[in-house]
């Protein structure tokens, strides 16, 4: 059975890495249903958030072969309920539909919005979430006509603290002793 | 000569060299005496430098980029050594790519060269620009671009380390035409050590001791040895613990060669065209030790009535293969030999005589039915088996034997007595046709002191004939046996068996090959009758030359016995 997987891939940063990972994913027929990439806790480590959906033996295989890529330094598979995640949305919304609606004082008591940016022609409202409470903002919205609507990829972060700090921190210590040792430069 | 160019003959680095420069010193480093290549617009640089180097690097011109990235996995797969290949930018790097994949698949070290227009061109179409990374990322262990020459040396040195650690296989650096030119300052040092890449890991001990106890309990035992125990260089070890416990061993066809053919343990060759009894007893044994191998569909048949009866230890390199095809009991991501040398001392002495029988009930029944009317017939067309045979008699078993793909393959994997590791070379995951002819000429390069017999089909010579050019060139004395049957062979039994005999666009219509040798310089003569087949035989192994023997053969020949596509190993047909 199909379920949802939230990868977090540590990786060099390396141009091209995406693409690496990306391969293995079209080659199994996945399809990465959300990503985000930013240097991750560690100086130099790059993380990559990956949100799938495909079954629990494949998700084992991928993995595998994920982090077998050269410059990946470390694959972690998290179900939904392993961590804790968010979601970023951004609407641009006509200003006079929504204040003939009168429905802004709903709109934040219900939905915990922000209002970004307000001019007498739009309004740019902001809402963090799960994907599925974005969606029924949307959907709230739509009848007001959105003018513009950009989602995020998702962030995650582990409930189960100590696998991914206890790693993170020896990662920190390799590299420390790393820049004792000299390192072996990066080819850019 | 520049002064640089001068100093370089006396081994003093000189301060500046040009990047062209640095990638020979570079390989010089790493102990590279050998590179297979084809110059072009972008790599001339590096191709001028090689004048400067050719008392230390020989460079082997192949007629075709294709051909030099088989030799040099040849050259690789024979020495133990990386093997290297250059080529320019553009079509010269694309030439590659089958080459590449079939290195990767067989998992073999090839450090891929190749030239890039000037780094300021790139991106724009340019003449002779081909995106290489893109093209190659998803068929090489690892892959760089290089721009800068201050680069190269440790692209060189990581290149090495990643190329030849842990699982072995390609790596391709693509240097800009700028890189070659501009001038750095050199010093090289070996790669170690790559912190997102740990190729060692720790001994599985747990593991190994959970695996000697169901050894120690197992009746009906089966070692699968693969390409891994080669690679790990594990033969001595491999038969320790089948002496030891009295396990049979069966190999996969890139394990050939891995354990001695003659053993008494020896029970065959795995997979589609393997032997009765390894297959057929897959499905009965109690255990399956399985070293260096990764459980290809073609070894495996259909999955869901593989080897379920049975549990599953299995001893590999490269983890993505573990639980990747079949399911395991236990999983031991290690070196294959550190593994065994773990083992053997704590499994117990034992032996398997009835179950040892049982296979060799299987032997036979496929020697009667299917071996001996193969390699000894009476009458009729001469039989693949049987050439294979009689040169696996006449040479021992001790020559380095090449194949190409297909029937020629299988009866060679089939037929020869192999005695020696490292003696067999075949393009196994990748099937690629056209690998035999070039193949053999990097295996010659690689141990001049050995026989080198390449088997070949019609179809496959054809693919790649042009390194005849190769073989006159440098004088490179290979074997070639021509198995002609007018046939793309194996796709005609396929065509036979599972599309009602409709043979489309597998007949041949061929040249007179002994010809097209003669053009190229090299002997050659035609059989077809029996009587002449030992004294040709024996003509072309005692030339000093390279020689041509085209053996006319049974055009309606099929291999077998066979595992279909679809059914399960215990199904293998033993006739058709």
């Amino acid at each position: 059975m199909k379920k949802e997987f939230t990868l977090s891939i540590f990786t060099e940063n390396r141009i091209g890495i995406l693409n690496q990972i990306t391969i293995i994913m079209t080659r199994r027929q996945i399809n990465i249903e959300s990503v985000t990439s930013s240097e991750s806790a560690v100086k130099g480590i790059q993380l990559i958030t990956l949100v799938v959906r495909t079954t629990d033996d494949m998700i084992r295989k991928v993995a595998r072969q994920i982090e077998k890529i050269i410059d990946v330094v470390k694959v972690f598979v998290h179900n939904p309920e392993e961590i804790v995640y968010q979601e970023i949305a951004l609407f641009k919304v006509s200003t006079k539909s929504l204040l003939t609606g009168d429905i802004i004082d709903h709109l934040v008591r219900s939905h915990n919005i922000r209002f970004l940016d307000i001019t007498s022609e739009y309004m740019v409202i902001e809402k963090t979430g799960h994907k599925n409470e974005i969606i029924r903002l949307l959907n709230e919205l739509e009848p007001f006509g959105i003018l513009q609507y950009a989602r995020s990829g998702r962030v995650a972060i582990t409930k189960q603290v100590k696998e991914l700090d206890a790693y993170l921190k020896e990662m920190d210590e390799i590299l420390h002793n790393e820049n004792e040792k000299e390192e072996f430069e990066m080819i850019k | 000569m520049s002064d640089s160019e001068k100093k370089s003959f006396d081994g003093n680095v000189p301060e500046q060299i040009t990047g062209a420069e640095a990638v020979l010193r570079s390989l010089i480093a790493e102990g590279i005496n050998t590179i297979f290549g084809y110059p072009g617009g972008a790599i001339i640089p590096i191709y001028d430098h090689l004048l400067n180097f050719q008392d230390k690097i020989r460079h082997i011109l192949a007629r075709h980029e294709q051909g030099a990235a088989h030799a040099a996995q040849a050259y690789a797969m024979v020495t133990g050594k990386p093997g290297v290949c250059f080529t320019t930018s553009g079509p010269g790097a694309t030439n590659l790519v089958t080459g590449i994949a079939n290195a990767f698949l067989d998992s073999v070290p090839v450090i891929f060269i190749t030239a890039q227009v000037v780094s300021g061109l790139i991106g724009t179409d340019a003449f002779q620009e081909t995106d290489i990374i893109g093209i190659s990322m998803p068929i090489t262990k690892w892959n760089c671009q290089v721009k800068r020459a201050e680069d190269i040396p440790s692209a060189i040195a990581r290149a090495f380390y990643i190329a030849t650690t842990g699982r072995p296989g390609p790596v391709l650096l693509d240097i800009t035409k700028d890189a070659q030119t501009e001038k750095m300052n050199f010093s090289y040092k070996k790669c170690t050590y790559i912190r997102s890449y740990h190729p060692h890991k720790p001994l599985k001990t747990k593991e190994i001791e959970s695996a000697a106890i169901l050894i120690n309990h197992a009746e009906r035992p089966l070692i699968m040895a693969g390409h891994g125990i080669l690679i790990s260089k594990a033969e001595r070890e491999l038969k320790e613990l089948a002496e030891k416990t009295g396990i049979p061993v069966a190999v996969t066809l890139l394990g050939l060669s891995c354990f001695p053919t003659n053993h008494k343990l020896y029970v065959g060759l795995l997979g589609m065209h393997g032997n009765v009894g390894p297959n057929k007893l897959t499905n009965e044994a109690d255990l399956i030790i399985a070293i260096g191998m990764r459980f290809d569909d073609r070894v495996t048949g259909d999955l869901m009535r593989y080897a379920q009866q049975a549990k599953i230890i299995h001893i590999e390199i490269d983890e993505a293969e573990i639980n990747k095809n079949v399911n395991v009991d236990i999983e031991i991501n290690n070196d294959a030999a550190e593994v065994l040398r773990y083992l053997i001392p704590i499994v117990n002495q034992n032996s398997h005589e009835r179950w040892l029988r049982e296979f060799r009930v299987c032997d036979k029944i496929e020697y009667d039915t299917v071996i001996k009317p193969e390699i000894k017939p009476k009458s009729g067309p001469i039989k693949m088996g049987e050439v294979v045979n009689a040169i696996s008699e006449l040479t021992q078993g001790s020559s380095i034997i090449v194949t190409d793909v297909g029937q020629n393959q299988m009866s060679v994997a089939r037929y020869y007595k192999f005695t020696e590791p490292n003696t067999f070379v075949t393009s196994g995951g990748m099937g690629t046709m056209g690998f035999g002819l070039p193949a053999s000429i990097g295996a010659k390069i690689g141990r001049p002191e050995k026989q080198v017999i390449a088997f070949l089909g019609d179809g496959g010579f054809q693919m790649t004939i042009q390194e005849l050019g190769t073989i006159l060139h440098y004088k490179i004395p290979v074997k070639l046996i021509i198995l002609n049957n007018f046939f793309l062979g194996m796709v005609r039994q396929w065509q036979d068996m599972f599309f009602n005999k409709r043979y489309a666009s597998t007949e041949l219509v061929n040249p007179d090959f002994v010809k097209v040798a003669e053009g190229y310089n090299i002997p050659g003569k035609r059989v077809s009758t029996r009587e002449e087949l030992i004294p040709a035989i024996n003509t072309m192994l005692n030339s000093e030359s390279a020689y041509l023997l085209e053996v006319m053969v049974e055009k309606e020949g099929t291999v077998m016995p066979m595992v279909e596509p679809g059914a399960s190993v215990s199904e293998v047909k033993i006739k058709k």
